[in-house]
């Protein structure tokens, strides 16, 4: 294997990093190599993305299979060697000296130290990746995490201390009312922090992370509470499920921005709203509006908002990756992303199964009608009887009560005697609906 | 099930997508198909020869299901049947059809029979007599479409089957069949 010199990272399935607490992206550098010291042995390696984070060097190879870290909390130093008459045609490179263990891997507190090269093949500014990795590296932003999560809100202030040893000794979280009180007393300590966030978008920005790590805890209390009740009604848990919900789509803490990412943006963003969208797509049962996408992957974003095309492209990239999930036009030009996961014969079976329910089979069914037993918006649902249609399994009726399908008789009956009814075939049990409504 | 006259429906004619032009090409051949049956069918049992798109046809409503065929699904039914040689338009605005359950040539067929079986060689009828006379009493022949009916004996003229003669007026047109 190319490098077991430096710790693996882990990928989502559509190959983005999974970044650790409070990590956030800040620069991507397509077509970097990565070169060991001169006097190892070890495989440089090549040709991979380079992502610059508030707590990791990320190298991930170029089909976005595997990936490889350098802890910042692991460098030394970084220098960008000046221009010479010997390398001013090489491609523009940045020195690491890390530091690392004795058998040559990079560690924290090593005992010796190693010259990492990041060679950079693409049409990339090295002057703006080394001035954001020297920042990145003076913020030191991969100790604040790596403190204990306590007193993470407005820590300091008397206020927040008190609320931390009184909940220690607080009554157990019973009901949606536990919930709520718990709620309470959690806003009423960061409202200063709100306040403060409230005041400008920048300080806005610079909260965003206590923000998420916020609405995470609140969802952990939840999840734990939950599990520790023993018989909880419905209606508590339809609400809680809200409230998980509301908090989970809170949730991307580093999202991908034309700043961060440059020319990679759209790729980028591809890979990261098809991670984004496995929660949605499952809870819609394989198949959500794009518009539906955009507004709920705006919200997740916050502040960072994407334009439609910009949605519209990444959705157009996936073709290129193997991610789960693929964009949809319908013939009406209604476009939805769906799963791959989600076969059109399963959603034609239901179909079929929903259109030979005997008031369907009487009456036929509508698009709304199918949306509400389908779970799916009913302009979806329209979507998926016309291609049910087109596929033989339905026809239309319209008149002036509407557009309505139902199962298709035609293909059953016989022209040359129209006035044979085949036992047990679908003419037989339209007409068995028929009479049980007397 | 309802009748239309002493025509009987068949159960699907309750069928709500029936009177809607399906979209979906193998649906829309189906379709197509029984309404072709239909049409012929019915006509041929109710002696209708002439189909009028714009007036009101028994067939191409249901009153008990509020469904009625529109304008642009008529015309695709019945120019099947004139795709089949099961019909024919009378003018350029398809506004009026001959509905053929009988094509021309067996119409000819089905006259050259009746006038053998019924040992009219070589003697004379009017047009009126074929047309309601009461020797095609309960034939197919009874009630005929005057227009086809003449079409029908040209034809055979050209094959030396019949002979036209013109009478004092059109009604005493006559008919000689040869033997």
């Amino acid at each position: 294997m190319a490098a077991n010199w430096l710790p693996p990272v882990a990928l989502t399935a559509s190959g983005r990093p999974i970044f650790l607490p409070g990590e956030v992206e800040r620069y991507l550098l397509p077509a970097v190599d990565l070169e060991p010291g001169e006097n190892s042995a070890l495989l440089p390696l090549r040709s991979g993305l380079l992502v610059l984070t508030s707590h990791r060097l990320l190298w991930i190879d170029q089909s976005s299979t595997s990936g490889f870290a350098i802890p910042l909390a692991a460098v030394i130093n970084a220098f960008h060697p000046k221009k010479s008459i010997r390398n001013m045609f090489a491609s523009p490179r940045i020195c690491i000296q890390v530091s690392s263990s004795p058998d040559g891997r990079v560690a924290e507190n090593g005992t010796r130290s190693e010259v990492i090269t990041v060679v950079m093949r693409g049409k990339n500014d090295p002057d703006a990746f080394y001035g954001r990795l020297m920042e990145v590296l003076r913020s030191r932003q991969w100790e604040a995490s790596a403190a204990p999560e306590r007193g993470d809100f407005g820590s300091g202030s008397p206020e927040s201390a008190t609320v931390a040893t009184t909940e220690r000794v607080r009554m157990p979280v019973v009901g949606v009312s536990g919930i709520l009180r718990k709620e309470q007393e959690l806003w009423e300590s960061t409202d200063k922090s709100l306040q403060e966030a409230f005041q400008d978008l920048n300080a806005l920005m610079s909260k965003a992370k206590e923000m998420v790590q916020l609405a995470e805890k609140m969802r952990l209390k939840l999840l734990s509470g939950s599990s520790a009740q023993g018989n909880p009604n419905d209606e508590e848990m339809g609400s809680k499920q809200e409230i998980q919900d509301w908090l989970l789509s809170v949730g991307i803490a580093s999202p991908v921005t034309k700043e961060s990412a440059g020319a990679l943006y759209h790729q980028q963003l591809a890979r990261e709203l098809a991670d984004f969208v496995k929660m949605p797509l499952e809870k819609a049962g394989g198949m959500i509006a794009l518009v539906d996408v955009y507004c709920l992957y705006n919200r997740a974003r916050g502040t960072a908002l994407i334009s439609p095309e910009d949605l519209l492209q990444a959705c157009t990239l996936w073709k290129k990756f193997d991610v789960p999930v693929m964009l949809r036009k319908f013939d009406s030009g209604v476009m939805v992303i769906q799963s791959k996961a989600q076969r059109d014969e399963e959603v034609f079976a239901r179909i079929a199964s929903l259109a030979q329910n005997p008031d369907a089979l009487r009456t036929g069914i509508s698009p709304s009608d199918a949306a509400l037993t389908l779970g799916i918006a009913p302009a979806l649902a329209k979507e998926q009887l016309l291609a049910a249609e087109t596929k033989g399994l339905l026809c239309r009726d319209v008149s002036l009560d509407g557009f309505r399908f139902y199962i298709n008789l035609f293909t059953e009956i016989d022209p040359s005697d129209i006035y044979l009814i085949k036992n047990n075939g679908q003419v037989h049990l339209w007409l068995s609906s028929l009479s049980m409504s007397g | 099930m309802e009748r239309l006259g002493d025509f009987k429906l068949p159960q699907f004619f309750n069928y709500p997508p029936l009177f809607t032009l399906q979209p979906v090409k193998e649906t829309r051949e189906k379709q197509v198909q029984l309404w072709k049956e239909l049409i012929l069918s019915y006509c041929r049992s109710q002696k209708i020869f002439l189909i009028g798109l714009e007036e009101d046809f028994p067939l191409f409503s249901n009153p008990v299901i509020e469904r009625s065929l529109s304008h642009e699904a008529r015309e695709v039914f019945l120019s099947a049947l004139v795709n089949e040689g099961r019909a024919e338009w009378m003018d350029k605005g398809h506004r009026k059809c001959l509905i053929l359950w009988l094509r021309i040539q067996e119409w000819a067929d089905y006259i050259l029979n009746f006038v053998k079986e019924n040992g009219f060689e070589d003697s004379v009828m009017t047009i009126e007599e074929i047309r309601s006379g009461v020797e095609t009493r309960g034939t197919e022949l009874a009630g005929i479409d005057r227009g086809l009916l003449l079409r029908v004996l040209r034809l055979l003229e050209q094959k030396g089957k019949v002979a036209i003669f013109k009478g004092t007026s059109a009604d005493d047109d006559g008919v000689k069949f040869s033997a």
